[in-house]
């Protein structure tokens, strides 16, 4: 899927940050249609993930999909015209910030309704499997979609018919501003998971290679048809639920709690990891396919009045 | 009737043989449909709808799934989604209330909302309940809540013809189709071609003709209106029948074309009249003709209660052919006074029997 060179890693981390970063402030001139979820301090999840997959594999993403969808190879371009609300966006305008989708490169559709990709996810993988194929299906969701009793029927069923799936809960302790404490009877959600004979694993140090080591092992065992595999990763959302900014001065959380995430920052890790010849010249080619995307998404129209017909029903 | 449905044999099949028989022959040609529900491959088998299949064609592509209606209609759409074609079974409608964040969220909207990225080829079968107690919650036909959604498509065959047909077109259909089986249907019979045919959407059939009303009737009520039909020829009125086969896509064409001749429509629907199927037939109609044809309109359906288990009360609550046919009696002729079949010509409706294809 995605190069699991230390280059390629931190390519992708880096492209995902900055291009969030630079929605953040494109936002505020009304360019963007779209309510953006943004991954920022989350990226090192989806680009740990993809970064064992194998070409072909499935990712299915949410509303906070920008980081899964740019981490398994989704088009930037075609991202970026999406939030513009443009015809060459990747759903023509139609889906929206919450709603990418690049099935050329594996990128199932993401989905606003909390939780409502995990079974779609799961029957993905029930056709792979019924196919023959050695496709896997990584699931991404967040710790609130595991409150959804979906989210338990899905693991019973996939684990029925050990189904080729792994399940990454991005676990960020807040379901919009409502923290864990408040939402979990215990915090023993790989407790509950392995219940149903589920391999799973927690990774609560932020760390991209114990992250990268830990989904490895699930997805060798998925391969051979072990079954459905779960991973809990700890993270910590640096943005706001919803849009560009910050939010640490509206009483919920406190800033000390991003101190020690944003000291961990698995971008600059990553980026430490390498010369620094090499890390500025990704750098530079970074902010020219952002430049690029911003450019194109410019350019493109508005889809045409009677695209708002199309599409209602498939032919 | 689609072309190949002209040679038709001689043979006989019962309502849910014709539907157990079109997906036999659909998952027999094409590897990728499967069918998926509680109970599908069980001793009673869907009231024999799916009987055999299991041992046909193996537990792999006859999925029997825990009660979790909600993550199987993901896991069917997923399924979809990556090019297979399920058919995800319910023997109550009412158990689709479980399933609607997938059915409306994903399934209706994944093809518009992905630009055509992904399509959801998704047959639901639906069992709607009627007597034996079925009450409150075995009883309901919500498939107005669906019609009201673009996006899926809403089929409801009233005899064994068209459920074959219909139940092909579904399964080959690129959409989420939800195909609506009233229970009392089961009991009915017709003549069904043996070889693999389709009904298409969206081409309401006339089953009666007629020409002093128009009754257009939803699901297992074109048999009750076909006898109202029989009853209301006693005082000379000719009743034109349509059965519209599918909601959506809806024919309305047909029906405008009958009530623009016959002045008067009435929609007879298997469910409550507000914000329903009949409720939308008639605005259509009366938006089309406008006010210069100065048409009579009205509906029936369920009386607007939930459904009552005891006998005593359930029979008050649903259309009959004596009280369509006294409708149809009132909207002919306003300024007589009311009518209704005499008690035993009425009780012999009840016994009426036809065989479609209408």
């Amino acid at each position: 899927m995605q190069d699991e060179s230390l280059e390629g890693i931190y390519r992708s981390l880096r492209l995902i940050r900055r291009t969030e970063e630079e929605i953040s402030k494109i936002y505020p001139t009304d360019k963007i249609k779209s309510p953006v979820h943004l991954s920022i301090g989350q990226e090192f999840i989806a680009v740990g993930i993809t970064s064992v997959l194998n070409d072909d594999d499935i990712v299915s993403g949410t509303y906070r999909g920008h980081a899964a969808y740019m981490a398994a190879g989704g088009s930037l371009n075609k991202m970026m015209a999406e939030l513009f609300g443009k015809a060459d966006g990747c759903a023509g305008g139609k889906g929206g910030s919450m709603h990418l989708v690049d099935m050329e490169n594996h990128v199932l559709g993401c989905s606003a309704v909390v939780g409502t990709t995990i079974p779609v996810a799961v029957g993905y993988a029930l056709a792979t499997k019924n196919k023959g194929s050695d496709q896997i299906v990584v699931c991404f969701f967040g710790d609130g979609a595991t409150e959804e009793g979906v989210f338990f029927e899905s693991l019973n069923f996939a684990s029925l018919l050990k189904l080729p799936v792994l399940f990454v809960c991005e676990n960020n302790g807040l379901a919009i501003h409502a923290p864990i404490e408040s939402r979990w009877v215990t915090k023993a959600l790989c407790e509950r998971v392995e219940t149903f004979d589920i391999y799973t694993s927690q990774v609560a140090d932020g760390n991209i290679f114990t992250l990268r080591d830990s989904a490895n092992k699930m997805v060798e065992n998925i391969r051979v048809g072990k079954g459905p595999g779960f991973i809990e990763c700890m993270a910590y959302r640096w943005r706001e639920h919803v849009g560009p900014n910050e939010d640490f001065d509206q009483g919920y959380r406190d800033r000390a709690e991003l101190r020690k995430w944003v000291e961990n920052d698995q971008m600059e890790k990553v980026g430490e990891m390498l010369d620094e010849q090499m890390r500025l010249s990704i750098d530079a080619s970074i902010e020219d396919d952002i430049v690029a995307a911003i450019e194109y998404a410019e350019a493109s129209n508005w889809p045409d009045p009677n695209m708002l017909d199309k599409n209602v029903f498939a032919g | 009737m689609s072309s190949q449905a002209k040679n038709i044999s001689n043979r006989i099949l019962l309502y849910g043989d014709a539907i157990l028989e079109a997906t036999d022959q659909e998952m027999s040609v094409d590897p990728n449909v499967f069918v998926i529900g509680l109970d599908v491959a069980d001793h009673k088998a869907i009231l024999g709808s799916t009987r055999g299949l299991v041992e046909k064609f193996g537990p792999e592509r006859v999925i029997t799934t825990p009660l979790s209606e909600d993550a199987i209609t993901g896991v069917a759409i997923g399924a979809a989604m990556a090019g297979m074609r399920p058919i995800h079974i319910h023997i109550r409608m009412d158990f689709l209330l479980l399933c609607m964040n997938q059915l409306i969220n994903m399934a209706a909207k994944a093809h518009y909302m992905y630009d055509g990225q992904l399509s959801v080829p998704l047959v639901v079968r639906v069992i709607v309940g009627r007597s034996w107690g079925q009450g409150a919650q075995h009883s309901q036909s919500l498939h107005s809540m669906f019609m009201h959604v673009p996006g899926v498509k809403v089929v409801a065959p009233s005899n064994a013809f068209d459920a074959k047909g219909c139940m092909i077109s579904a399964v080959r259909d690129n959409n989420p189709v939800v195909f609506i089986e009233q229970r009392h249907l089961y009991y009915t019979d017709a003549l069904v071609p043996k070889h693999p045919y389709t009904v298409e959407f969206g081409k309401t059939r006339t089953v009666g003709k007629g020409e002093d009303i128009t009754i257009v009737a939803i699901s297992a009520m074109v048999i009750e209106a076909m006898k109202a039909r029989e009853l209301v020829e006693e005082v000379s009125i000719s009743a034109e029948v349509l059965d519209p086969i599918s909601l959506v896509p809806l024919d309305i064409d047909t029906i405008v074309a009958s009530v623009s001749r016959t002045k008067r429509l009435l929609v007879v629907d298997n469910a409550w009249t507000i914000c329903g199927a009949g409720a939308e037939i008639l605005a259509s109609v009366v938006e089309s003709l406008g006010i210069k044809n100065s048409i009579q309109v009205s509906r029936m359906g369920f009386k607007h209660t939930t459904c009552p288990a005891t006998p005593a009360l359930e029979k008050y609550f649903y259309p009959t052919p004596v009280s369509i046919a006294a409708r149809a009696y009132e909207m002919v002729w306003p300024n007589k006074p009311a009518w209704a079949p005499d008690a035993v010509k009425a009780e012999m409706a009840h016994q009426l029997k036809f065989r479609g294809p209408f």
